[in-house]
């Protein structure tokens, strides 16, 4: 069946489509590459061609930062959130998971829950994350006061930072992607293996360990470049939550009506090899787990 | 069993915490904070209306429309285009990677090629089209050495046309990514069945793939309307910062650190993008019956 269909000859329609998806690449990718080319002008290129010979020029003005900004501790500070946002999703999205499977009491409304905040305007949820951290601030000093503990009321500021609200904003993104990702997963799930396992004696622990991980293993890497990716790129939730130290986006927000060098392109393409990197060692980790354990 | 299974509640409880203090208690804050009154160095807890009273001030003017009306005419404006184009977009491309790409593996590899520029930075995609649409870039550029032009076209950067076409380049996958499970999922011996029952082409994709389409619709649909609604860094960055946006005043209203009426703008906000959405769902219910 499959081999006849292969020699049924195209329609007029797939060629027509066919050059419209081809088109719909370039527009995909077409402005992205001209910058990637662009970053490598000569020092005397601007910010259009033509290419004013070649050069990695930009990239030594970048090594220097730019300007004001210190573009590589943003990018650190964006680099220890997304892990650590890519670590929580994880382990929260796979604990969800699991506890859907089961019967749980106010799932459908933790569901809903999950999907509401997943198509929040992300401006709404960024400012009620960042009005809460300065009530908690108003309140933390407060208690201060009353408690009269003057060093460390002079010494407070606030207790928002990329470890508290700005990580929060980012999983508010990240779980829902990570739990409906679970749900595909668990909804293809057999559960005889797992079943097999208690028959012969497993602990539930050991049966997560060494059947049901295995087999949802490559899901789980595909959730934490998710969480990671969305992380590293998030700017309208983290734009109200982050405190004093901007990450990554958010500088690179600023540089956008600042920077009218090509460094600025030599920066962009600079976040895309690392987004690809993540994509890169997300493959080679899913190609990895299927050697080693056989998967389909 | 000498091991009980751990309890349900106890494997949800980190989602469902992260959930209520980071989502439930914001937003009830923010519900909160809009009643609230402020001056210029705090907030000040008393119950008021007049941040709402503020935004709508002027309002009932009918010949000159006040300016939350104007922003919110505006971003609906952008809203229904970008809504329309990344549909028309969307479906299109799902439709051929759903019915004309023949070979699942060729299916995996194009459906990714579409789904790789979501990965990298959304400001880098967004100046990315700078080299292009400026004053000087590369469009101009070409129309001018081609005698089709005399001066530069001015809009193509810093408009309504550029807000537009950044939107489309970023979020069109929001809406392939759902049309496409959708269609996916349609049984295939339908479209035959309409083929052998004498359908043409154009009948069947109106009468059997688009209604069968309608929950993946739906879902891109939402997407792309929440995104354009509360969005402020695609119309600034593409903007030129000119433009306004109803995501862009709460943005500015924060920044001066007027909480309680950048409160009251997010719960119109809301109310405003719930509507919309209740609409659709109806909207799609209704053909559903038919």
């Amino acid at each position: 069946m499959a081999l006849h269909r292969e020699r049924e000859p195209r329609p007029a329609s797939f060629w027509l489509l066919a050059i419209f998806f081809g088109l719909f690449l370039v527009f995909l990718y077409g402005p992205t590459l001209t910058i990637f080319v662009l970053s490598f002008q000569g020092p005397q290129g601007g910010l259009t061609f033509p290419m004013r010979g070649w050069s990695l020029h930009w990239f030594a003005r970048l090594a220097e930062g730019l300007g004001v900004i210190d573009v590589w501790a943003a990018l650190r500070r964006s680099l220890k959130l997304g892990l650590a946002v890519m670590g929580l999703t994880i382990l929260v999205s796979v604990l969800a998971g699991l506890a859907f499977r089961k019967k749980l009491r106010g799932g459908d409304a933790l569901f809903y829950l999950t999907i509401a905040s997943l198509i929040m305007p992300s401006i709404i949820v960024s400012l009620g994350i960042g009005l809460q951290f300065r009530l908690i601030d108003t309140g933390v000093q407060r208690l201060l006061e009353a408690l009269e503990w003057e060093w460390a009321l002079e010494h407070f500021t606030t207790t928002m930072g990329l470890g508290t609200s700005a990580l929060g904003a980012h999983l508010t993104w990240t779980l829902p992607f990570g739990l409906l990702i679970m749900f595909a997963v668990f909804n293809r799930f057999t559960p005889a293996y797992e079943e097999a396992a208690r028959d012969l004696g497993a602990t539930p622990w050991q049966a997560f360990r060494h059947v049901v991980l295995p087999l949802i293993g490559p899901s789980v890497v595909g959730v934490g470049l998710f969480g990671f990716t969305l992380s590293w790129d998030e700017i309208a939730r983290s734009s109200q939550a982050i405190g004093d130290l901007n990450t990554l986006p958010l500088e690179l927000q600023g540089l956008t009506t600042t920077v009218t060098t090509p460094a600025i392109y030599a920066l962009g393409t600079l976040t895309t090899v690392v987004s690809l990197l993540a994509i890169g060692l997300t493959l080679l980790a899913l190609a990895w787990l299927r050697r080693s354990r056989r998967l389909p | 069993m000498s091991h009980r299974a751990p309890p349900a509640w106890l494997q949800a409880a980190p989602l469902a915490l992260t959930f209520a203090f980071f989502f439930v208690i914001p937003l009830a804050l923010i519900a909160m904070v809009s009643l609230w009154d402020y001056n210029e160095y705090e907030l000040i807890p008393a119950f008021t209306l007049r941040n709402y009273q503020d935004i709508f001030s002027g309002c009932s003017n009918t010949a000159d429309w006040c300016v939350t009306l104007r922003t919110y005419a505006s971003t609906l404006k952008f809203c229904v285009i970008v809504w329309a184009v990344t549909l028309v977009l969307g479906f299109t491309i799902a439709y051929f990677l759903a019915f004309h790409v023949r070979t699942p593996a060729m299916q995996t590899v194009l459906f990714l090629l579409c789904t790789i520029p979501f990965w990298t930075s959304n400001v880098i995609r967004m100046i990315s089209w700078v080299p292009l649409l400026g004053r000087n870039g590369l469009i101009n550029q070409t129309l001018q050495s081609l005698g089709l032009i005399e001066a530069p076209i001015e809009w193509l950067l810093f408009s309504d046309f550029s807000v537009v076409l950044a939107f489309v380049h970023l979020y069109t996958m929001f809406m392939i990514v759902p049309i496409f499970n959708s269609m996916m999922r349609i049984d295939r011996s339908l479209i035959e069945a309409a083929r052998d029952s004498g359908a043409s082409g154009w009948q069947t994709l109106w009468h059997v793939v688009i209604p069968l389409s309608r929950t993946g619709i739906l879902i891109g649909s939402i997407f792309i309307i929440t995104i354009v609604m509360g969005d402020f860094v695609t119309v600034g960055v593409m903007g030129g910062q000119q433009i306004a946006s109803v995501g862009k005043v709460i943005q500015v209203q924060t920044s001066y650190l007027q909480f309680p009426i950048a409160a009251a703008n997010a719960v119109i906000l809301l109310a405003v993008v719930v509507l919309i959405i209740y609409a659709l769902t109806r909207l799609v219910d209704i053909r559903k019956e038919l």
